[in-house]
């Protein structure tokens, strides 16, 4: 049980609180509504780009990173398609340091050609670095535009291409930081050793003066119905052949997320999961197998992927794969099975709960989703779920129209 | 209305209390080691034995020996036990360092004793199963192509190569065909060696059962388990590459990775904690030199970092980053000048202030539940140490002289000394 006070400061910033003691620091967690589902088409990569820009000095700090440093902090943030996340840890008796600089970049950023432009540069390296000089790393440049065909998703949170990221101009970053960055559209959470009324204070005293802003009002298109199934090939310089198939499935806030989640775990968590067992070590189709769901929040996707083994043909493999769905809704999983994946998921949740950063995160985005308790409601969810409800969401989800596949081969 | 342009007045961390772990042995001798916090009933125990690559005769037999303990013994094939573990909703970790390997299990406290019997019967009686171990080479090997292909991948392993050489414990790596050579009798044999009681020593953190002693007897400390042998080997210096500059020409790269760096001296040298301060002005946090010129300014890479790796009979130093193949030449450059820098300029007392105190947060840190506790003691007991080198860790930092800097940085950061790789274009 993870408890917390919630509050709602006067320009609708919202904080949580949650008391750790057993953590010597405090942890600030600032969540912003907006990911790359939120931006242009010919504009993608721009919520990523932005989260760099923001620690390019704000308004009245040149500087981010120096003062906390100073202090003994140290920070990082995330973009998804979803949400873009920044979070520091500080020694406890430093917690108004964090106010002070995380308040700053939210009031407004300094805006600074130099910024902008070695930022642009940075981005285009981790775009290269991460997705263009590694085997299979584009694999989701690819497999977005194939599965979606209308919602933002079809595009990652790096962005569609470089030239995206090279063209940004500061008006761009303007126009977002004022749609996008303001108390309204934000969550903030404080946790570890605090004491609540002090960070009451500092909230008031930091945050509560900058204006409100207006929450992100989205009305993004909703993804049609697949009717057919899709299929790319592509060939590459890389050592293994590998199949990537994806099915559309529920929303993370939707009451059926936790019989997809388990159905991937019966399937892919751990050596003694079906996947690995057959097509792995029994059949030795694949070398590696995994079947996981993307935690979108909006309709998402339920993946399985693989690297085939030497000398077994895309087809055998995919039959391989095929095989093993095909089971899952005709037949319901074992009453042992089945307690073996809720035990597992038992225990992840309360080893998760040792570390104080990941709360904080969880707390923030469970608030985002609807309610901050929902973080302590899960597990009740996932104990709820029945085998008839997992034989369900395989069968409505793993049909072939639903599905699109990419074949990602080697030179021949 | 606030000032916002003044910063919050800030305390400086004078001081940080760790938690020690306590210690016992069992019955048969095994020291064991007990890190007693948190508040969720969960624990993790941890076997460590003297079976890093450092202790290997052939490459990939130490890490195939920790990583396939878990596929099948006398009593129960690999699938049984992975079932078992997974039953109890806990995890089975292996890994295998230069020096050392553990295995760990992770556990609610309510079934803490009956995943561990599948601990127990996997570290007594592993036998290695031919098929399992051919599937696991073959998917091994996939694996190992697939990094031939990743340019830090290859920098990584050359650069150990270069460091302390080909042939050298710390240095030998492995290569395609080891994959289909080794041999079953070869990772038995290692297995049969290193892992018994008397190379056995036990960490355990969490919230800890008050029983735990007794079910670690019944278990481990009951018997003489394994064949004893001593565990001996005696070190031979290693020979660095004679020559400075090496690349590895990757035609396709869109960027290079480069490492600069040297073999040095590990935690137990008298240098080692003010050259700490060094490595993190220079290229040891988001602030460092390296950072601020070639990603903040020029943009050249998503990241740059240096670090400083201490085994247990050596040492090195390093600087590491991936950077646009345009820019390759001018990335090394900029590295070469910022080195220069601290050897020619003082560090200036502001830009020292900050670095000690990240520093000494980064301590606090690193300090945060039962697990980092028990890996700090880890950190000291692998190298024969107490607690009390981390006060004199903490001192260290907090005295250092931007004198002292610039005479380190001169001392053990010179050209000549350096090694450098790239891998990808120049």
């Amino acid at each position: 049980m993870i408890e917390f006070e919630k509050h709602i400061l006067k320009n609708k910033l919202k904080l949580i609180i949650h008391k750790d003691d057993s953590f010597p620091m405090a942890c600030v967690n600032i969540l912003y509504d907006v990911g790359a589902r939120d931006e242009d088409e010919s504009k993608t990569g721009f919520a990523h780009l932005f989260e760099h820009l923001m620690f390019g000095g704000s308004v009245n700090i040149p500087n981010y990173d120096e003062p906390l440093q100073l202090a003994g902090g140290e920070n990082n943030a995330f973009t998804t398609n979803d949400i873009t996340n920044y979070y520091c840890t500080v020694p406890i008796d430093n917690l108004e340091t964090a106010f002070w600089l995380e308040s700053d970049r939210m009031l407004s950023l300094a805006f600074t050609d130099k910024s902008l432009e070695v930022q642009r540069n940075v981005v285009i390296e981790e775009f290269k670095q991460r997705y263009l000089n590694q085997p299979y790393g584009d694999v989701w440049l690819l497999l977005r535009p194939l599965a979606y065909k209308v919602h933002p998703y079809k595009w990652a949170t790096i962005g569609k291409e470089i030239a995206h990221v090279e063209s940004a101009v500061m008006d761009d970053v303007k126009g977002f930081f004022k749609e996008h960055y303001c108390p309204a559209n934000a969550i903030l959470v404080v946790a570890g050793h605090v004491n609540s009324k002090e960070v009451i204070e500092l909230a008031q005293k930091w945050f509560e003066p900058i204006a409100s802003g207006e929450a992100t009002k989205r009305n993004l298109p909703t993804e049609p119905a697949q009717t057919e199934e899709r299929k790319l090939t592509v060939h590459h310089d890389v050592p293994q052949d590998a199949i990537y198939k994806t099915y559309h499935m529920c929303a993370r806030n939707d009451k059926e997320y936790y019989a997809t989640d388990i159905l991937s775990d019966v399937l892919s968590r751990g050596n003694s999961s079906r996947l690995y067992k057959s097509l792995v070590k029994d059949k030795k189709l694949f070398s590696e197998v995994s079947a996981y769901v993307m935690g979108d929040f909006d309709r998402g996707l339920f993946v399985v992927s693989g690297k085939l083994s030497d000398g077994v043909s895309v087809e055998q493999a995919e039959a391989g794969i095929e095989s093993e769905l095909q089971k899952m809704k005709t037949d319901v999983v074992g009453e042992e099975e089945f307690q073996k994946c809720k035990n597992k998921i038992e225990s992840t949740l309360i080893f998760s709960e040792m570390d104080v950063l990941n709360k904080a995160t969880n707390l923030a985005i469970s608030e985002l989703l609807g309610d901050a308790d929902m973080i302590n409601q899960e597990a009740a969810k996932y104990q709820k779920v029945t085998v008839a409800d997992v034989k369900r969401v395989a069968t409505e989800i793993l049909r072939k129209e639903n599905c699109s596949t990419l074949y990602y081969l080697k030179n021949k | 209305m606030i000032d916002r342009t003044i910063a919050p007045g800030f305390k400086t961390i004078e001081k940080v209390d760790i938690q020690h772990a306590a210690s016992f042995k069992l019955d048969n001798g095994i020291s064991v080691y007990t890190i007693d916090a948190g508040s969720q009933e969960l624990t993790r125990i941890e076997f460590i034995f003297k079976a890093g690559t450092f202790w290997q005769d052939s490459p990939l037999n130490a890490v195939t020996a920790n990583t396939l303990i878990e596929n099948g013994t006398a009593k129960y094939s690999a699938n049984k036990l992975s079932d078992s573990i997974d039953f109890y909703g806990s995890f089975f970790e292996t890994s295998c360092g230069y020096d050392f390997s553990s295995l760990a299990l992770f556990s609610l406290n309510k079934h803490l004793e009956s995943s561990l019997v599948f601990v127990e019967e996997m570290i007594k009686n592993a036998n290695y199963p031919q098929e399992e171990l051919v599937t696991h080479l073959a998917n091994k090997k996939q694996k190992h192509l697939v990094n031939l292909q990743k340019v830090n991948s290859v920098a990584l392993h050359r650069f150990s190569e270069l460091l302390f050489g080909e042939t050298h414990p710390y240095g030998v790596q492995a290569r395609t065909e080891h994959f289909d050579t080794l041999q079953r009798e070869t990772v038995v044999n290692f297995y049969k060696k290193h892992y018994q009681y008397q190379n056995c020593t036990i960490m355990v953190s969490g919230k800890l059962p008050a029983n735990l002693k007794q079910i670690l007897n019944k278990h481990f400390g009951s018997e003489k388990w394994g064949t004893a042998t001593e565990i001996k080997k005696l070190y031979t210096a290693a020979q660095s590459s004679a020559v400075r500059e090496n690349m590895i020409e990757k035609k396709d790269a869109v960027q290079s990775a480069i490492r600069v760096g040297r073999r040095l001296f590990n935690k137990t040298h008298e240098d080692y904690f003010k050259f700490q301060v060094l490595n993190t002005v220079l290229g040891g946090y988001f602030g460092s030199r390296l950072m601020a010129n070639i990603r903040e300014d020029k943009g050249y890479t998503y990241g740059i970092g240096s670090g400083l790796s201490s085994l247990v009979n050596d040492g090195f130093f390093y600087i590491s980053t991936e950077v646009g193949a345009d820019v390759t030449k001018s990335a090394l450059d900029e590295i070469y000048k910022e080195i220069e820098k601290l050897q020619n300029d003082l560090v200036s007392e502001s830009e020292l202030e900050t670095v000690k105190n990240y520093i000494l947060g980064q301590f606090l840190r690193s300090v945060e539940g039962p697990f980092a506790l028990a890996d700090k003691y880890r950190g000291i007991w692998e190298f024969g140490l107490d607690y009390d080198y981390y006060e004199k860790y903490f001192k260290a930092v907090q005295s250092t002289k931007p004198q002292e800097i610039t005479d380190l940085a001169a001392k053990y950061l010179k050209k000549a000394d350096l090694l450098e790789l790239v891998v990808g274009k120049k």
